[in-house]
C-alpha cells in the first residue's frame, strides 16, 4: 500500500527509540503514562532527551492504562501508555480490556525482548500480541525499526476511527537500538485497503427511520456511549427537542442529553429509573443510538419490549441485531447521521403525532409520580449517612459541573442515579468490564489536564484499595483530586446480591475488622485525609473539601455510610424491563 | 474470505472463533494473487443469525479485506484427500475400480500398502471413506479442508 511521507530535513537520521517519540509528537501526544524496565530503556532514553511529551511515572502498569483511558474519555483524544516487556506488558491487560469494552481509544506501547530472543523464554518475555489479542481492536508487532512511525500512525488512525478501541504496539528492544539509525518518515495520510470505517448512515435507511419515528405513538430514544464517543450531543439534543420524545440513557450514555432536559427519563436498565424501564417496555418504537442492547439493559431478551419496532444506529454493524433484531439498521457515525436526520425533518416540516405523544407523556408522568427515584434522604435525621445523600450533596456543592469518576459497585450506581449529568464526558466509569480500581487512576488522567472543574472520584473502600498505590503518583504530580469514598465496610453490591439471592449469607464480602484508617493512609502519602460518620458532619465537611482553600490539594474523604442500604430499582432476573424490585419489600 | 497475508492475521481469525464460541469445522488457507493476500475458506455451522454475526465479527478484524458466505449462491466445494491403506487379500482390482469411479488415483504403492489421492466434494470423499474399509484397512489420512468458489460471474477477489 502506498503511503505519503513527511520527511524532516533537519533531522533525517534517528534511532527507532527517537523515531517512536517523534512519531508520538507528530500524532499530537501530550502525555505518556508509563513505567520503565529493561526492554524499554532505549525508549526512555529518547524520552529523556526531549521536552514535548510529559511522561507520568505510575506505580502500577494497570493504573497507567486506566489513566490513559480516563484522559481519552474526558478529552476525546487517545491516551498513550508505555511499559516494558513481560510483567509490565501483562499488567496492562485489565486496563486494555476495560477500554475495549467501552470502546475507548488507548494506545499501549509495550517493549519486547530483542527480536531474535522471541520464543526462547527470555527474561521478562511474554507474548503480548497473543495475550492482548482478544481485548484489542488491533495490534502491531514491529519487525523493522524504520516501520515504527508507520505503526504509530496506523495505531492512532485505527484507535480513533470507526468504533474506537485500544491498539497495542509491541516493539522488540533491538528495534529501538540507538546504534541503528534511519531516515524518519511519518505518513501524513494512512490508507489501509482492509479498513474503511463507515461515516454517515445510508440515506434510504435514514428516510425509513424518519417515517417510523413520525408514525410512532409511544416512542423512546435510547442513547448509549456511542453518542458520547461520537461527539453527537448537540445533534442528539436538537433531534430530541424537535421531536419531543422521551429519552433514556445507558450507564455509558449519561450526559449525552442533559439530565435536566424535559425529555430525559434518566438511566435505564438494571438500576435504571422506573419510568425509563417502563417506557422501554411499553414503547411501540425504540430508536437506539450508539447503544448495544447489553444484558444489563434488556434483562431477558425474550421478554424485551414486546411491542416495539427497533431503529438501531451504530457505527459497528456487529452490534446491530446481535441481541435484539433491528427493523431499521443504520450503520454510521451518530453525529453526521443525526445531523442529516435533523436537516430532513426541518426541510420536510413533518411533525410527530402530537396527540399520541401527549397521551404517552401522561402515562410516563404517572409512572414517574408513582415510583420515581427516591429523593427524600434526610440530611441529619438518620442515625447513619445515606450514600444517596452524599451524591445529592456532591451535585449541589459542585453545581453539577464536576468530572465524576467512579469505581465499580453500589457507589457507582448511586452516582449514576443521583449526580445528574448535563454534559457529555463528565461521567467517567467502567461500564462494560466493570473494573474495580478504575476510578482513581482514570481521574488522574483527567486531573493532569488541569480542567477548570473539580475532578472527583466516587469510590468505596473495596475499589479504592485496588489501585490505592497511585496516591503516591498524585503526590509526585500534584493532582488535586477529591476522593469521596462511600465506606460501608463491605463489598456492597456483592452483599446486596447475597441479601437478595443467597439468604443473606455474606460469603467473603466483609473484611472482619481489617480495613485501614484511610484518612491516615492518605496523610502518609502527603495528602489530606478526613473520616466522617455523623450525618451532621456531612454538609460542612463536603463544603470544606470543595472550598477554594482545598483547590490545590488531594483530599481523601472517607465517609462511613449506612451499611445496609441497597441500590433500587433493581431488575428482577429473568424478567422483562418492567419487572423490578423498587425497595427491599416492594416489587412491580 | 480475503485476508492480509501478515503475521498474526490468521491467529486473529481463528482466535475470534474460539473467543465467541463458534466452531471451525474446516479451515483452508494459502496465499493467492501477488502473495500479499491469503484466501481463506472456513466451514462453520449455525442458523442465519449466527452466520450473520460471525461474518460481521470477522469483518471487524482489521486485516480482513473481504468476506462472503458462498453458500448463499450456487457454488463449488472441493476437498483433497490423501489416504494410506493396507489392502485386504487380493483386492487390488476392487481398489483400482473404486478409486477410478471416484476420479482419484494411486500415487504410491509398496507391496500391500497404497497411498491414494482423491479430489471431490466433501460428501463424495466421506462416502469413499465409508466404502474403503471393505477393501482395505485405513492406516492414515489427511484432508485439505474444504475450498470453495462461487459459480458464474460473481467473484471474491481484490
Amino acid at each position: 500500500m502506498e503511503q505519503e511521507y513527511k520527511i524532516d530535513p533537519e533531522q533525517a537520521e534517528m534511532s527507532g527509540g527517537e523515531a517512536l517519540v517523534r512519531a508520538l509528537v507528530d500524532a499530537g501526544v501530550e502525555y505518556i503514562f508509563g513505567y520503565p524496565g529493561g526492554a524499554a530503556l532505549h525508549i526512555y532514553d529518547a524520552l529523556f532527551k526531549q521536552n514535548r511529551i510529559e511522561h507520568i511515572l505510575v506505580r502500577h502498569e494497570q493504573a497507567a492504562t486506566h489513566m490513559a483511558d480516563g484522559y481519552a474519555r474526558a478529552t476525546g483524544k487517545p491516551g498513550v501508555v508505555l511499559v516494558t516487556s513481560g510483567p509490565g506488558a501483562s499488567n496492562t491487560i485489565t486496563g486494555i480490556a476495560t477500554a475495549h469494552m467501552d470502546s475507548i481509544p488507548v494506545i499501549v506501547i509495550s517493549a519486547q525482548v530483542p527480536f531474535d530472543q522471541i520464543g526462547t523464554d527470555a527474561f521478562q518475555e511474554t507474548d503480548m500480541i497473543g495475550l492482548s489479542r482478544p481485548v484489542v481492536k488491533h495490534s502491531f508487532l514491529v519487525m523493522k525499526p524504520e516501520l515504527i512511525p508507520e505503526a504509530v500512525a496506523k495505531a492512532f488512525y485505527i484507535a480513533q476511527t470507526g468504533r474506537p478501541g485500544p491498539v497495542v504496539i509491541d516493539i522488540p528492544k533491538d528495534m529501538t537500538d540507538p546504534a541503528v539509525q534511519f531516515p524518519y518518515r511519518y505518513p501524513e495520510k494512512v490508507f489501509m485497503r482492509s479498513y474503511n470505517p463507515a461515516d454517515t448512515g445510508h440515506p434510504g435507511q435514514i428516510r425509513r427511520a424518519l417515517d417510523l419515528l413520525l408514525a410512532a405513538k409511544r416512542p423512546v430514544i435510547y442513547v448509549g456511549g456511542g453518542a458520547i464517543q461520537g461527539n453527537a450531543s448537540a445533534e442528539l439534543s436538537s433531534l430530541v427537542t424537535r421531536l419531543g420524545f422521551p429519552v433514556v440513557q445507558t450507564l455509558m450514555g449519561l450526559g449525552a442529553v442533559p439530565a435536566s432536559a424535559r425529555e430525559s427519563l434518566g438511566m435505564l436498565g438494571m438500576h435504571g429509573t422506573y419510568e425509563a424501564n417502563m417506557a422501554m417496555h411499553h414503547a411501540d418504537l425504540i430508536f437506539s443510538i450508539g447503544a448495544r442492547f447489553d444484558d444489563r439493559v434488556t434483562n431477558n431478551p425474550d421478554k424485551f419490549s414486546p411491542q416495539a419496532r427497533i431503529i438501531h444506529l451504530d457505527i459497528d454493524p456487529a452490534s446491530i441485531s446481535k441481541i435484539i433484531n433491528a427493523n431499521v439498521p443504520i450503520v454510521g457515525l451518530a453525529k453526521p447521521t443525526l445531523r442529516k436526520m435533523n436537516e430532513l425533518l426541518v426541510r420536510s416540516g413533518r411533525q410527530p403525532d402530537s396527540e399520541a405523544l401527549a397521551a404517552w407523556w401522561k402515562r410516563i408522568e404517572e409512572w414517574r409520580q408513582a415510583h420515581g427515584l427516591r429523593q427524600d434522604f434526610e440530611e441529619e435525621g438518620n442515625s447513619a449517612i445515606m450514600p444517596q445523600k452524599v451524591i445529592q450533596l456532591l451535585h449541589e456543592i459542585t453545581e453539577g459541573n464536576a468530572f465524576v469518576v467512579s469505581d465499580v459497585g453500589q457507589h457507582q450506581m448511586f452516582a449514576a442515579q443521583y449526580y445528574h449529568f448535563d454534559e457529555p464526558r463528565r461521567w467517567i466509569n467502567s461500564g462494560g468490564l466493570g473494573t474495580m480500581g478504575f476510578g482513581l487512576p482514570a481521574a488522574m488522567g483527567i486531573a493532569l489536564t488541569r480542567p477548570d472543574n473539580p475532578v472527583v472520584v466516587v469510590t468505596g473502600e473495596g475499589s479504592i484499595q485496588m489501585n490505592i498505590q497511585e496516591l503516591s503518583t498524585c503526590k509526585q504530580y500534584g493532582l488535586p483530586i477529591k476522593i469521596i469514598s462511600l465506606n460501608n465496610e463491605a463489598l456492597g453490591m456483592v452483599k446486596q446480591w447475597q441479601d437478595i439471592s443467597y439468604g443473606g449469607r455474606h460469603s467473603s464480602s466483609t473484611y472482619q475488622g481489617s480495613l485501614p484508617d484511610f484518612a491516615a493512609l492518605a496523610e502518609s502519602y502527603g495528602h489530606l485525609g478526613i473520616r466522617i460518620s455523623r450525618p451532621s458532619d456531612l454538609r460542612p465537611v463536603m463544603e470544606r473539601v470543595f472550598s477554594a482553600e482545598m483547590a490545590d490539594r488531594l483530599v481523601f474523604l472517607d465517609i462511613m455510610v449506612d451499611p445496609n442500604e441497597h441500590v433500587y430499582p433493581m431488575a428482577i432476573k429473568g424478567g422483562g424491563m418492567n419487572d423490578m424490585m423498587l425497595s427491599k419489600d416492594m416489587r412491580t | 474470505m480475503l485476508l492480509e497475508n501478515e503475521a498474526g492475521a490468521l491467529a486473529r481469525t481463528v482466535g475470534l472463533f474460539a473467543q465467541r464460541g463458534y466452531n471451525v469445522d474446516s479451515l483452508a488457507v494459502a496465499p493467492v494473487d501477488d502473495g500479499s493476500v491469503s484466501r481463506v475458506t472456513i466451514m462453520t455451522a449455525g442458523d442465519d443469525r449466527r452466520i450473520e454475526q460471525i461474518i460481521k465479527q470477522l469483518n471487524k478484524l482489521i486485516e480482513v479485506i473481504k468476506i462472503v458466505d458462498i453458500t448463499e449462491d450456487s457454488h463449488i466445494e472441493r476437498e483433497l484427500l490423501l489416504v494410506k491403506v493396507r489392502i485386504h487379500n487380493n483386492r487390488q482390482k476392487d481398489l483400482q475400480r473404486l478409486i477410478a469411479s471416484a476420479g482419484g488415483s494411486i500415487v504410491d504403492s509398496n507391496q500391500d500398502i497404497y497411498t491414494l489421492e482423491i479430489t471431490g466434494e466433501p460428501l463424495a470423499i466421506d462416502s469413499l471413506l465409508e466404502a474403503l474399509p471393505g477393501i482395505a484397512q485405513l492406516m492414515e489420512m489427511v484432508r485439505s479442508g474444504v475450498l470453495g468458489i462461487t459459480k458464474g460471474s460473481k467473484i471474491l477477489a481484490l
